[in-house]
C-alpha cells in the first residue's frame, strides 16, 4: 500500500467534496426531472455545457459575470420548458424507451452542436469567486469551497420552493398524482415544463460550477453526469436530499479509492461499490420502497 | 386434458388447444396475415443469400457488420424487449465474446471456426452470474448496475496484469485465413460465415419467444408479481435470460472479432451499449425481424448522415460536428413517425389496412 500522510488524505477529502458539489447538483437536476416525468435525463450534462458555453459569450462579449450568470439561467429555464414543449408533449404516451432516444440525441445535438458553434478547443472559464480566502488554509482552494456553497444555498432554495410556496405544491402534486392534480384544477403539462426548465437552470449552475475546474469544451460534462447519475441512484431517485449526498459521496469515494488502488482502475472500483450499496438497497439509501400491488 | 369442439381451435399432437389468433383471419388485398408474414421472411432470405453477389467488396463487409450487429441488438431485445430488464452493458458481453474468441485464436490458435461456441458458452456464463446480483435491481437502478459493466469492461482489460492475454490498450490484431471455397471472395465468405450463425440464432430466439419460456419472460416484463403467483421462477427465468441474451452478444462479439481481425478496448466503450439500445428501440422492442433493421439503424445512418454532410458543406472541417447533429435528429424523427419502432409502424398499418 502506498504511503499516506494524513494531511494527504483530508486534502484528497476535501477536494472530493468540491467536485462531489458539482457531481450532487448534476444529481439534484436528474432527480429533479425524474420526479417530474418518472425518466432519466441522458442530456442533463450536455445541457448545462451549453448553458455554461452561452456564459461564456455573453462575457466575451463584455458582459459582466454575475449578468450572464442569471440571464443564463433565465436562458436555461427557458430552454428546458421549450424542449418539454416542443419535443416530449407529443410523445407522451409513447414508451419510455422511445423517450430514452430522445434523450440519446438531444444529448448528440447539444454536445456536436457546441462543437459547431465554439469549436472543440479548451477554454478558460472565469471563476466568480475572490483569488484568496479571507484565512490561510492549504486544504481546500477558494473556487472549491464558493462551489459548495452555492450548491448548498441551491439546495435549501429548492427545499424551501417545493415545501412552502403553491407552485412547488402543485409540482409534487402533478408528479405524484397526475389525475388527482388534474381535477383540482392543476395544468399537469405545464408543471411538467416547469420542472424541465427548474432542471435545466439548476444544471446550467452546475455548469457554471465546474467549467472553471475543468475547463470550457465540448465534453467536460461526460465524466461529470456519469458520477452526477451515479449519485442519484445511490441517494434514491425520490430524494433530492438523497442526491445531493449521493453526489458528495461520489465525489469523495472516488479519489480515496485512487490513493489506495491506483488511479487506473478507480473508476471500476467507484462503480463497484455503486452496485454493492445497490445490492443492499436496492432503491437507493434514501429512496422511497415502492410496494406495488397486482 | 380437454378436447375442444371450438371452431377456432386446433390440435396440436400431444398438447393443449391452441386457439387460432383471430388477427390471423385478416387480409391485406386479399392475402392473409400469416402469408404476409411468411413471404417476407422468404424475401428476406432470398436478399440476404443473393445481395452479396451484387454488391462490391466493402459493401459486404458492412452488411456482415450489419448481421452481427443485428445479433447483439436481438440479443439486448431478449432480455429488455421481452423480459423487461433493461440493460446498459451489452458491450461488455460483446467484448467478452471478443476476446474469448481472440485469446483462442492468438494464444492458443484454434481454427476461427471453433471459438464461436466457446465465446457463447463464456458469455452464458457471464450473463447468468451477473444476472444474479442483477435481480434485486429494477429498472434504472439496474441500467446503473449494467451501465457500470460497460464501463468498467474496457479498463480491465487494458489493466496491467491481463495484458499478456489481452493485449492491454494495444488490443489483438487476428490473422485468419482466406476463404476456402473457390468462387467466394473473403468478404462474401465471411458473410455467409455470419449469416449462418445469424439465422441459427434468430429461428432460436423465435422458437424461445414462442413457446412456453417466451410467454413466461413476456409474463415477467408485464407483472413480474401476477407472474410469480403463476408459478414462474422469476430468479431462475430473469438470470437464464440474461445468460442467454449473453450468448447473442458473445456469438457476436466473436464473430466481429474474427471479421474485422483486430480487438481492442475501445471498441467496447458503453456507447456501444448506447448505439445496441437505439438500434432496438428504432427497430422496435419485443419484435425478432426488428434487430436487423436496428443493426442496420446503427450500422447506416451514422454514415449516410457522414455522406449528407460532405455533400452538402463540402469539406468544411467543422462539419464533423454536423454528422452527429444528423444523426440526433435522424433519431428523433424516426421515433416521432414511429414510436413505437419501424416494427411497430409496420404492424399498425398492416392492421389498419387489413379487413
Amino acid at each position: 500500500m502506498p504511503d499516506i500522510s494524513m494531511v494527504e488524505l483530508v486534502q484528497q477529502v476535501l477536494g472530493g467534496l468540491a467536485t462531489g458539489a458539482i457531481y450532487a447538483c448534476i444529481a439534484l437536476s436528474v432527480v429533479m426531472i425524474y420526479q417530474a416525468i418518472d425518466h432519466f435525463n441522458f442530456a442533463q450534462g450536455e445541457m448545462a455545457m451549453f448553458s455554461a458555453f452561452i456564459t461564456w459569450q455573453m462575457i466575451d462579449w463584455g458582459a459582466n459575470y454575475w449578468v450572464a450568470f442569471f440571464v443564463c439561467i433565465a436562458l436555461s429555464f427557458i430552454g428546458g420548458m421549450a424542449i418539454e414543449r416542443i419535443i416530449f408533449a407529443p410523445l407522451r404516451n409513447a414508451p419510455v424507451f422511445t423517450h430514452i432516444v430522445v434523450f440519446i440525441a438531444l444529448f448528440q445535438i447539444f454536445n456536436a452542436g457546441a462543437g459547431y458553434i465554439w469549436e472543440f478547443t479548451i477554454r478558460e472559464f472565469p471563476s466568480p469567486f475572490p483569488e484568496r480566502l479571507p484565512f490561510d488554509t492549504t486544504l481546500i482552494g477558494p473556487h472549491d469551497l464558493g462551489m459548495m456553497a452555492v450548491v448548498l444555498i441551491m439546495l435549501g432554495l429548492i427545499f424551501l420552493f417545493f415545501r412552502f410556496t403553491p407552485v412547488g405544491l402543485a409540482m409534487r402534486a402533478a408528479a405524484a398524482a397526475p389525475d388527482s392534480a388534474r381535477l383540482v384544477g392543476i395544468s399537469v403539462g405545464m408543471m411538467l415544463a416547469l420542472g424541465w426548465g427548474l432542471a435545466a437552470a439548476i444544471g446550467a449552475v452546475g455548469g457554471m460550477m465546474i467549467a472553471p475546474v475543468v475547463y470550457l469544451e465540448p465534453n467536460m460534462m461526460l465524466g461529470i453526469l456519469l458520477y452526477g447519475f451515479a449519485g442519484a441512484v445511490v441517494g434514491g431517485l425520490t430524494s433530492p436530499g438523497g442526491a445531493v449526498l449521493g453526489g458528495f459521496m461520489m465525489g469523495v469515494i472516488e479519489p480515496v479509492a485512487g490513493m489506495f488502488i491506483g488511479s487506473e482502475l478507480k473508476l471500476t472500483v467507484a462503480l463497484v461499490v455503486i452496485v454493492t450499496i445497490l445490492i443492499f438497497r436496492p432503491s437507493g439509501m434514501f429512496g422511497r420502497v415502492v410496494v406495488q400491488r397486482v | 386434458m380437454t378436447t375442444s369442439t371450438l371452431p377456432d381451435t386446433e390440435m396440436k399432437s400431444g398438447g393443449a388447444p391452441r386457439r387460432a389468433n383471430p388477427a390471423d383471419r385478416l387480409r391485406v388485398f386479399g392475402v392473409s396475415l400469416p402469408w404476409i408474414r411468411r413471404v417476407s421472411i422468404l424475401i428476406g432470405l432470398a436478399l440476404a443469400l443473393f445481395l452479396p453477389f451484387y454488391m462490391e467488396g466493402f459493401g459486404v463487409f458492412q452488411l456482415t457488420q450489419v448481421l452481427y450487429l443485428s445479433i447483439a441488438v436481438l440479443g439486448l431485445n431478449l432480455l429488455t424487449g421481452f423480459t423487461g430488464q433493461f440493460s446498459l452493458g451489452h458491450s461488455a458481453f460483446m467484448a467478452i465474446g471478443a476476446y474469448t474468441a481472440g485469446i483462442m485464436m492468438d494464444q492458443w490458435e484454434v481454427p476461427y471456426y471453433l471459438t464461436i461456441v466457446p465465446a457463447g458458452i463464456v458469455c452464458f456464463a457471464a450473463g447468468f452470474l451477473f444476472g444474479l446480483p442483477a435481480l434485486r435491481l429494477e429498472g434504472l437502478y439496474l441500467a446503473l448496475a449494467t451501465f457500470a459493466l460497460a464501463v468498467a469492461a474496457p479498463q480491465l482489460l487494458k489493466y496491467e496484469h491481463f495484458e499478456p492475454f489481452t493485449g492491454g490498450v494495444q488490443g489483438l490484431d487476428l490473422l485468419k485465413p482466406d476463404s476456402p471455397i473457390a468462387f467466394l471472395s473473403n468478404d462474401q465468405w465471411w458473410y455467409y460465415f455470419s449469416l449462418f450463425f445469424g439465422v441459427l440464432l434468430f429461428i432460436a430466439a423465435w422458437n424461445l419467444v414462442r413457446g412456453r419460456t417466451g410467454r413466461a419472460m413476456i409474463a415477467i416484463r408485464d407483472n413480474p408479481i401476477a407472474a410469480s403467483t403463476m408459478g414462474i421462477n422469476l430468479s431462475l427465468y430473469k438470470s437464464v435470460t440474461f445468460g442467454v441474451s449473453g450468448i447473442y452478444c458473445g456469438v457476436a462479439g466473436a464473430l466481429s472479432a474474427i471479421v474485422v481481425e483486430f480487438i481492442a478496448p475501445e471498441s467496447f466503450t458503453f456507447i456501444f451499449a448506447i448505439l445496441l439500445l437505439i438500434g432496438m428501440v428504432i427497430g422496435g422492442i419485443a419484435s425478432i425481424p426488428a434487430a436487423i433493421i436496428g443493426g442496420a439503424f446503427i450500422l447506416y445512418v451514422p454514415n449516410f448522415s457522414e455522406m449528407a454532410v460532405d455533400f452538402f458543406f463540402g469539406g468544411d472541417p467543422a462539419s464533423k460536428a454536423l454528422v452527429w447533429i444528423s444523426f440526433g435528429a435522424a433519431m428523433i424523427i424516426v421515433v416521432y413517425i414511429m414510436p413505437m419502432g419501424v416494427a411497430g409502424f409496420v404492424k399498425r398499418n398492416l392492421r389498419r389496412l387489413a379487413r
